[in-house]
Parts: C-alpha cells; sequence; structure tokens
C-alpha cells in the first residue's frame, strides 16, 4: 500500500490530487461495495478538494468537458445542489432533471429513463429514487457511471462518506471511536450507510431508537443497541441524529404513526443538554438534515459549539467532487 | 380412436398404493386397465408398445395453483400456453386461479373456462372459484352455482379474506355443498408495504419486511374456524416453522385439513433475493433457510399435503422495476418436477413423497380419480429420467412470460413424455409440446 495519510494541503493542484490510487469501481451504488482502503481514498481525496472550495477561484477543470446528470426522483434540496456545486467546481456541465419536470410522471418507467438518459451519452448519473435498489437496476441499464444519492431506505453513500470527513476533521481518526447513530433507523439509508462505513473502519458502533424505529436484525449491522438515549449516549464521541421521517408516515404498514406524539418523541428520543450530558465533552453532534428542530433536536443544541451540522454541508461538496473525480478520471491525465 | 398403448420396461411408481417396481402400465380408451410386472399379457393387435428403457412413469402431476391471464390478461398466459408449459412439466392437471379479469365468480365464467380448456388444452384445467364476489372480500359468492358450473373447489386466489366472520359464512357455505376451500393467509395488515422476509436481510437492502405472524396468526384464525365448520380446509400455501409447528397441533383434530406448499419455499430461500432479483420476489415471501429445513421436515412427516408451482406469470414490464415496485410471482409449471427432484438428489426428502404430495394427496383433496396408476384411473401419467442433466433456459421456455425463479439452474432430472388420457402431449424428443 502506498501512503495514505493526507493533510489539508494548502497547494492543491489537479497533480497531487491525480497522484491518489485509482478508484476500483464504475460506480457509487452503496457503502456496501467499498472495502476499508477504498473508503479511506475518497476520504484522501476528499481532503484535499476542501480547500478548493475555500479558494477565491473555486474551479480545478478536472471534469472539462463531461456530463453530468443529476437525476432526482425524489425531492431534494441540499444533495441536488451540493452535487450540481460539485461537478461545476470540476468544470463538468451539469444537468438537472426532477421527477416533475420529466416524463417519469407520464409512466414512463425507470429502465425508459435510464435508456433516454443513456442515449444523450452523460458520463455520470447521479440518482436518487425512493425504492431500494431502484439506483443498482438503472446502473445495469445505463453505460456511464452511477452515483448512488440516496434510495429508499437502502443507501445513501455520499453522507456517510461526508460524515466520516467531518468525524476525521474533529477527532483525527475514525477507527476505535464509539458512534452513536440515533432516531428513525428503519426508514433511514443514511443509519444503513452510516453502520456500513464505520463498520468497515472498525468503529463502535451504537444505535438508539425506540423499538418501533429498529428494523429486524439491526443488531447483526451494529455493535450495540439501546431504546435509552441516556444509555446510549454514555461516553460516546460522536451522535449522529437522524431526521424522523415524518414523509415517510405513508409507507409504513397501514399508516400507523411512527409515534403517538411528537412531544413524548423529543421527550425520550430529542437530543437536548441533559441527554447530550451523558456523552464525552468533547463530543461533536451531527445531523444529515433537513432538521426538525424540536423534534429529534433541541435547537439549541443544533445551533450550539458540539454541532458540526453545517461543515457536514462543506464537506458534502468536497466529499462529491472526490467521488465524482474519482469516477470519472480514472488514472488518466487530465491537464498539464 | 386411440390405439391401445403399453408402456413397457417402466420404474412404476406410485403413491398411492406406495409401490415402486419395473412393469407395464395397459392404456384403453384414455384409461389405465391394467398395471403389471413384466409384460400385460392378451394386449390386442393394434397396441402401440413404447419401451421405458427403465425410466420412472409416475401419475401425471396435479398443480393445485396456477395462475394464468385467460381471461383478461392474455399477454402474460393464455390456458392454452399454460396447458403446453404444464405438459413440458409433466403435469396433467392444474388447478386454474380465479384472479382473472373478470374474476371467475359466477357460473358462466367458469364455463367458459371449461369450455376454452376444452378446445384449446392438452391437459386438464380445473377451474377454482372466487370465494367473493369479485375477490372483495365484502360477499360471498354463489358457491352451489359454482360447483354445478363446475368449480372444483373455492379460492380467493392472491387474496386472503380479512373478516372472520366472513370466513366463518364462506367455510359454513361451502361445507353446505361440500366444496373443498383452498385459502392464501395472509394479514394485510401486517404484511402491510412489506416486500420480502422480515430479518437482517430485509433491513440491509432497505426493504420493508414481511413478518412470519402475518402468515401464522390468520392461520390458527383459519384452522379454527376450519374446526367449527367442518369445512374441508386446504391452507393454500404455507411458508415458515412456525406454521408447520401450528398445522401439526391442530391438522389431529380434523382428517379434513390440509396444507400445501409452493415449490418455490421449498428449494429457495431469501438469500436468492440478492440484489433485488424480483424473480424471486414471491408471495408468500422466500424465507429464512431454518424455515425451509422446516418446511422439507413437514413435508416428510405429513404436515405439508401438497407441493404447488405457484405458477404466475408476469411480464418484464411489471418485472423489471425496483423491487419494491415490481409484481410478485414467478412461472413454475415446467420446472415444478425438476426443483422437486432438488429435494431428492439433496438427500432431504425421497422419491415417493415429493411425487405423493404432487399426485395422490391433491387428487384426494379435491376429490379427483387420477393422481393414481391404478385400474380404472384416467391415463393421466409421465415418464422421466431423474438423473438427465440440464439448464433452464429462457429461450425454451413454453409459458408465455419467462419469469422464473430457476433461470439458468442446472437441474438433474426432467419430464421426457407427457401423457393425459392415454394421449401424449409432451415429448422430450420433439422438444416441442404436442399441440
Amino acid at each position: 500500500m502506498s501512503e495514505q495519510k493526507t493533510h489539508l494541503s494548502s497547494a492543491v493542484s489537479a497533480q497531487n490530487i491525480g497522484a491518489n490510487i485509482p478508484f476500483p469501481h464504475t460506480h457509487l451504488l452503496g457503502i456496501s461495495q467499498l472495502d476499508q482502503y477504498d473508503i479511506e481514498n475518497l476520504l484522501n481525496r476528499s481532503d484535499a478538494m476542501v480547500p478548493i472550495s475555500r479558494q477565491p477561484k473555486k474551479t480545478l477543470p478536472t471534469l472539462a468537458g463531461k456530463t453530468q446528470i443529476n437525476l432526482f426522483f425524489e425531492n431534494s434540496t441540499r444533495t441536488q445542489a451540493s452535487f450540481e456545486i460539485a461537478g461545476k467546481r470540476l468544470g463538468a456541465t451539469v444537468v438537472n432533471m426532477s421527477v416533475k419536470t420529466s416524463s417519469v410522471a407520464k409512466g414512463e418507467t425507470l429502465i425508459d429513463t435510464a435508456t433516454t438518459l443513456n442515449a444523450m451519452q452523460p458520463d455520470v448519473i447521479v440518482v436518487r429514487h425512493s425504492s431500494a435498489g431502484a439506483v443498482e437496476l438503472l446502473s445495469q441499464k445505463v453505460g456511464c457511471s452511477v452515483i448512488n444519492a440516496g434510495d429508499g431506505a437502502h443507501e445513501h453513500p455520499t453522507q456517510a462518506l461526508l460524515d466520516a470527513l467531518t468525524i476525521r476533521h474533529h477527532k483525527q481518526r475514525i477507527s476505535g471511536l464509539t458512534i452513536a447513530i440515533c432516531g428513525d433507523i428503519a426508514n433511514s439509508r443514511v443509519a444503513r450507510s452510516n453502520l456500513l462505513l464505520l463498520g468497515a473502519m472498525n468503529v463502535r458502533t451504537r444505535v438508539i431508537a425506540p423499538r418501533t424505529l429498529l428494523p429486524s436484525g439491526i443488531e447483526n449491522l451494529a455493535t450495540e443497541v439501546f431504546t435509552s438515549m441516556q444509555e446510549g449516549l454514555k461516553d460516546v464521541d460522536v451522535v449522529m441524529m437522524l431526521r424522523l421521517q415524518h414523509e415517510r408516515q405513508s409507507d409504513t404498514s397501514n399508516k400507523l404513526p411512527i409515534t403517538p406524539s411528537i412531544r413524548e418523541y423529543y421527550r425520550f428520543y430529542g437530543l437536548d443538554a441533559e441527554k447530550l450530558a451523558h456523552a464525552k465533552p468533547d463530543v461533536i453532534v451531527m445531523h444529515p438534515g433537513p432538521m426538525n428542530r424540536g423534534v429529534e433536536i433541541d435547537p439549541a443544541i443544533a445551533d450550539g459549539p458540539r454541532s458540526v451540522i453545517t461543515e457536514q454541508v462543506e464537506m458534502g461538496v468536497a466529499v462529491r467532487m472526490a467521488v465524482l473525480d474519482s469516477l470519472l478520471n480514472k488514472g488518466e491525465k487530465t491537464i498539464a | 380412436m386411440l390405439n391401445p398403448l403399453i408402456i413397457k420396461n417402466a420404474r412404476l411408481i406410485d403413491p398411492a398404493s406406495n409401490t415402486d417396481h419395473i412393469g407395464a402400465i395397459f392404456v384403453q380408451n384414455g384409461v389405465i386397465v391394467d398395471t403389471a410386472t413384466g409384460e400385460i399379457p392378451g394386449a390386442p393387435e393394434d397396441t402401440i408398445i413404447v419401451n421405458a428403457r427403465g425410466q420412472l412413469l409416475s401419475p401425471g402431476l396435479i398443480d393445485m395453483r396456477v395462475f394464468t391471464g385467460e381471461p383478461g390478461h392474455e399477454y402474460r398466459e393464455t390456458l392454452a400456453s399454460a396447458s403446453k408449459a404444464a405438459a413440458a412439466g409433466g403435469v396433467t392437471s392444474f388447478v386454474c386461479m380465479p384472479d382473472t379479469l373478470p374474476a371467475i365468480d359466477d357460473g358462466a365464467l367458469v364455463d367458459f373456462i371449461i369450455r376454452r380448456a376444452q378446445n384449446d388444452c392438452c391437459v386438464n384445467v380445473l377451474p377454482s372459484a372466487a370465494i367473493t364476489k369479485g375477490l372483495k372480500g365484502k360477499e360471498i359468492s354463489e358457491f352451489g352455482l359454482l360447483k354445478q358450473a363446475g368449480a372444483i373447489c373455492l379460492s380467493e386466489g392472491r387474496n386472503s379474506i380479512q373478516s372472520s366472520a366472513l370466513l366463518r359464512q364462506a367455510f359454513t357455505y361451502a361445507a353446505n355443498f361440500d366444496l373443498p376451500v383452498a385459502h392464501h393467509v395472509s394479514d394485510d395488515g401486517l404484511t402491510g408495504v412489506g416486500v420480502m422476509n422480515s430479518g437482517f436481510f430485509a433491513t440491509t437492502l432497505g426493504l420493508k419486511g414481511i413478518p412470519l405472524e402475518a402468515e401464522t396468526i390468520p392461520l390458527s384464525r383459519d384452522l379454527q374456524l376450519a374446526l367449527l365448520t367442518k369445512v374441508r380446509y386446504h391452507a393454500a400455501q404455507i411458508s415458515c416453522k412456525n406454521s408447520i409447528e401450528i398445522l401439526k397441533r391442530e391438522k389431529d383434530k380434523s382428517a379434513t385439513i390440509s396444507a400445501g406448499a409452493s415449490i418455490n419455499n421449498l428449494t429457495l430461500n431469501e438469500i436468492d433475493v440478492g440484489q433485488y432479483r424480483t424473480f424471486f420476489k414471491l408471495d408468500p415471501p422466500l424465507r429464512s433457510e431454518d424455515d425451509r429445513h422446516a418446511m422439507i421436515a413437514g413435508l416428510n412427516d405429513g404436515t405439508i399435503d401438497t407441493i404447488h408451482s405457484g405458477h404466475d406469470p408476469q411480464d418484464v414490464e411489471v418485472k423489471r422495476r425496483p423491487f419494491a415496485e415490481a409484481a410478485s410471482g414467478a412461472i413454475g409449471l415446467e420446472t415444478l418436477f425438476s426443483a422437486a427432484l432438488r429435494l431428492v438428489h439433496s438427500g432431504d426428502t425421497d422419491l415417493m413423497s415429493i411425487l405423493r404430495a404432487m399426485t395422490i394427496r391433491p387428487a384426494e383433496i379435491l376429490g379427483l380419480n387420477s393422481g393414481r396408476l391404478s385400474k380404472g384411473a384416467p391415463a393421466d401419467f409421465f415418464i422421466a429420467d431423474p438423473d438427465y442433466p440440464w439448464v433452464v433456459d429462457e429461450a425454451s421456455i413454453n409459458s408465455r412470460s419467462n419469469n422464473t425463479a430457476f433461470e439458468g439452474a442446472r437441474f438433474s432430472g426432467k419430464v421426457m413424455q407427457t401423457y393425459v388420457a392415454g394421449q401424449l402431449v409432451f415429448d422430450h424428443e420433439n422438444e416441442v409440446p404436442i399441440a
């Protein structure tokens, strides 16, 4: 193995980004396809991307001439914007397609859409879909790279990578930490991708949720399972809060409400100062957004000193730049 | 008029009489006239004599759960194309489900199926009739008239009746007309939006799970109502260990309770779903390997009476979708026997047990005189090489749809010839069934 560790470099150029190990995958469909070295490789590349967004001139023309299509079957503001900015900062031509303006609403199937878009010769398609496995299905029908920007309750790999990058910036490591993921585990692709990534990185993972929001077999994905925030948060290094999936309420059996009331959920599972006090003093608090303030998190915590939530958004752009670059620049020298 | 037929040098295996020996079978006018060890003496001069060269000769399979697309969805499957697929699989009779457009809930529609089958089909098609009008689960259909028109049994097809009161009424009324009821057990609420077996695999795939209780709770209810009403009750398809345990307890109390299992639940498990393979999206869902083993044990001890294909043709359009949005079901008529042989070759069960569950047991449950190699029985049988190696190939599928859960599967054992009423309806040598 070559030296993996990189630091935030002040002088970023295409040269030292290209010096990384080639990324051995065509698509990024999930964390499950990655091993520890793939993950470290992507995080190192992401690290190198961070300063670009902080420069006055925020572009690097490594993807000049490439076409990126953002195909979002599910509404998303931040993820779509993040991918769009990431592509544009690398010089790609970015086209956004959302479900409302596409012919999917007219009954065109996912496969038809894939075939049609493929004929337009894109280099990468970024897909979000409400059905688990839909992005993988689409990837089988196109000739370009595909990035999963979230498929149902399955995976959201770039979210897990940006979370890992944020953690690494604050803790200087990932391996060996104790990290709690709290809330609506059952409906969360973020939880699954994070559990897979953190598991691969030798993290002690905890999930904390009421039993109704713990999916069957979760004990095989997390190191420990808790139903009490106070117990689960004891001595953790990182708290990851999840959005209570109000919009997925109708997905669940018989439209049963996923919690009897917001006030009860907040009392027992909302992150407030009292519960957070059980964690380590230098704990960081994360949230993939968008937040339900006063539902899963106290606004004072969300905006407080332990929160790294806005930094997650910044890291999101870096991670997506790194992923795009890794998939589209396979060792070829793009600029002199 | 067909010539008399003797098939000699065959390994006659007949679960009804529990016999398995080399012999000959003599057929005249579509009926088995005699079976014997060695040659049958005194055959007429114009008798056609076929040498089976020691291959297996079994009563034709009776498949209790087959969906077609006729009427209403002929692009998926017609009765004729389903019967060709059946013939290729050694299935000489099948019960067609009432889930058509319109649903088979009226005597005239039962009559339509029977006439269509007589004209177009090379195997026996036995129509089941909807328990409730339009399969809506609201009011029971005309059981007496349906039986008179020729319905072999009652079924709610893919649906499961949720109201216990309605079921009680249906069971009571069915008992009145001595009509068997084959009911799929599924609690709609517990199934919810579930699409595969609940558990670790569903969780990692991000798919909603179907808990075992979605099957066991309605099964318990059905069995209690069956005991109460004394209806001829058949749990259409069960899939898990807990259901086997419940059935084992209750079956002793009544001789008119029986249960079926899909060959898919006996030979495949949830891991086969792999990365969202929609041909493995089935109802009931593929369960765990432990459940599969319990199901095989249930077959061996008689808790499971029948094995069916659950043949459910679906077109490409509804299968090539994200898993949760794809249609359920797989075809299976052509692979039923070969897939069942897997359980024999693996040492999990024996040939007599799988054949019993696909011949005499369904015949007894439905009140048919076929499913056996005895004098006077219809000459419905098939000849098979139990070790013949072959690979399932989409191109050679007789069914109009190709959503098989066994695409590319390597099988040992194949149906070589199928006879219905003494007439050859499928011959492996010709590769295509004889219409």
